[in-house]
């Protein structure tokens, strides 16, 4: 394993794109966790003589502001904090979730799988989007909620490949080793069954942060999401949407920002996917 | 004294496509206390089924029926936890292929300390250390450093070493040994036998060996069994067999082993035909239809595996038995 890690690394690195897509990566994190304190501007401080100005490095608003005068540096910054911070709970959620499940469902197999299996396909039959905006109408808008929600679309697939793993894996001699040397069922799937399917898996959580970051803003974006005055860059987005024509730049900045995480995050899941994507020696 | 191992009228049967394919029928054997016994069969034979069964193994995907006990454990009986309790600590089992059997992701020390830590209920430091000392009484070189190497590190034969090791970690009272060598290169393979050996010299176990292979078989084993489509078809002390062999297919199957010593062979015998395919019904002898000696009898009643009266001088250590209506002369 240790090995394998380290053949992965060096495949990694060799891997130009994926290198570029990491230093993106850190470098937004990073604006995003002390970028604000660069900036002169609250995220939400107003400033009446600068309504809707356009970026200017000169004025102390670097990428404008927008229609109720705020500064969209301090924002964006906010806004990305706050996507990325879901996007990392939810797959986090995911992910224990999903890695549960699905070890449990491949390992034990037979009826139990199928059962565990038909539960997940008619969960994702939902359709997800009212099902939030039935939660949203019960409940009201939440933060919470809208984690559970998008946390919930999240594991669904988890689940998928590591059962599709661990059933891969259960034939396999050496948990017939383990069984023949008095294991038990709970001990073989935690020692046995879920640290061999544990690549795929980081591989698959990679890919799995920027979709939960665009399921989250596409909900901010249809107002289901985070709620004024905090941001998300999905809110952000929604609210430049609303001014493209006379304020591009409001649109423009918030979106840049997502564009840029996205595509560094998918190209960052592709490299690492590619890196892991070796035959057991 | 009670066997350590007793099968009595053991059949196994797996279910495909509605059709019922037997894979063990009517087994029956006793493993005495320290013997070594020696299973001989061609793939299908149900050679490893018999002892899958007798681990408590197969119960889930296949109909196992009889009776088996280890010492006074009923083991086709006994659930999960009881099963858990007795594997790997008192019966263990060594795996035909050691590239796979061991877990890739845990180092050799861990997985052959864990044993100790769930069986005998040791501290890690204590099963560490046993592990250590095991490694040496299997002979694997630098046994401290390989303790922390991973199983991709080491060479087939040495993780062969680590898995014999591994079951010897609780003093077990039976081994089964299903194909140890079949995996590895003929020389590890000579190896192997003779750690095994000096082993059981050591350890006193029980030990069932597993095998294709007489010739595996043969340097190790006080007993042979002689398998052929799901029954045992002959059984004796293993000088006396491959003397004279009484059932015409171990005779065949003796032909097979090339010697350095006789005439050369312009090829090497092998045995004509196929054996019966899995499910396949016949109502006499299994090995009537490769038989050089089949009658017309053979086709429509099955031989009984029955005891042969040492008429001769020789007197046998260990009952010898044949199902045959023809067997070959003592």
């Amino acid at each position: 394993m240790r090995a394998l890690a380290g053949d992965a690394a060096r495949r990694l690195r060799s891997n130009p794109g994926a290198v570029c897509a990491l230093a993106a990566i850190l470098c937004m994190v990073a604006l995003a966790l002390i970028g604000p304190w660069f900036s002169p501007n609250g995220s939400d401080a107003l400033d009446w003589s600068h309504v809707a100005s356009s970026p200017a490095l000169q004025s102390a608003h670097w990428f404008g502001t927008d229609r109720l005068g705020r500064d969209l540096y301090a924002r964006t910054l906010e806004g990305a904090r706050v996507s990325m911070a879901i996007g990392l709970v939810a797959s986090a959620v995911s992910l224990v979730f999903g890695i549960g499940y699905g070890a449990i469902a491949g390992y034990v197999g037979g009826r139990t799988d199928q059962l565990m299996m038909r539960i997940i396909e008619i969960l994702s039959g939902l359709p997800l989007i009212f099902f939030v905006i039935f939660l949203t109408v019960i409940f009201g808008r939440s933060e919470y909620l809208l984690f559970l929600s998008v946390g919930a679309v999240g594991w669904l697939t988890m689940a998928r490949i590591v059962r599709g793993q661990a059933l891969s894996i259960r034939r396999r001699e050496f948990i017939e080793a383990a069984i023949a040397s008095g294991a038990g069922t709970a001990r073989i799937i935690a020692r046995h069954v879920i640290p061999n399917v544990i690549g795929p898996v980081i591989v698959y959580a990679t890919l799995t942060v920027p979709q939960i970051i665009m399921f989250e803003s596409f909900l901010s974006f249809l107002g289901l999401g985070i709620q004024e005055p905090h941001a998300s860059l999905g809110t952000l987005i929604a609210e430049g949407a609303g001014e493209m024509e006379a304020a591009p730049w409001i649109l423009l900045v918030p979106g840049g920002f997502l564009a840029l995480l996205l595509l560094s995050l998918n190209l960052f899941g592709d490299g690492l996917r590619d890196a892991f994507d070796v035959k057991e020696g | 004294m009670v066997p350590a191992l007793r099968i009595e009228d053991l059949r196994v049967e797996f279910t495909q496509r509605g059709a019922r394919i037997p894979a063990v029928r009517d087994v029956s054997m006793d493993v005495a206390h320290g013997e070594c016994v020696g299973i001989v069969g061609e793939s299908g034979s149900g050679k490893t089924q018999v002892f899958m069964a007798a681990m408590g193994l197969n119960a889930g995907q296949a109909a196992v029926g009889g009776r088996v006990r280890f010492g006074v454990a009923d083991i086709l009986g006994a659930g999960p936890s009881e099963l858990n309790r007795v594997r790997g600590s008192k019966l263990t089992m060594i795996f035909q292929d050691p590239m796979t059997s061991l877990t890739p992701h845990l180092k050799i020390g861990v997985q052959l300390a864990e044993v100790l830590v769930c069986h005998a209920g040791k501290s890690w430091s204590e099963a560490r250390a046993a592990a250590r000392r095991m490694l040496e009484r299997v002979r694997v070189p630098e046994a401290a450093r390989r303790l922390t190497q991973y199983p991709h590190e080491l060479s087939g034969g040495l993780r062969q070493r680590v898995m014999i090791g591994m079951s010897l970690m609780c003093e077990p009272t039976l081994v089964i040994a299903d194909e140890p060598t079949t995996a590895l290169d003929v020389t590890v393979q000579a190896q192997i036998i003779d750690l095994l050996r000096s082993l059981r010299a050591e350890a006193g176990m029980a030990l069932v060996l597993i095998s294709h292979d007489l010739a595996v078989v043969a340097g190790l084993a006080d007993r042979i069994l002689v398998m052929y489509a799901g029954r045992i078809v002959e059984s004796g002390g293993a000088g006396a067999l491959f003397r004279h062999a009484l059932h015409p297919y171990t005779a065949e199957l003796l032909k097979c082993i090339p010697s350095i010593f006789g005439p050369q062979l312009a090829r090497l015998p092998t045995l004509t035909g196929q054996p019966p395919r899995p499910g396949e019904a016949f109502v006499g002898c299994a090995f009537a239809p490769r038989c050089p000696r089949a009658a017309p009898r053979c086709w429509t009643e099955r031989p009984l595996l029955q005891d042969v009266s040492a008429a001769g001088a020789e007197r046998h250590t260990a009952a010898r038995r044949v199902a045959c209506h023809f067997p070959l002369s003592t």
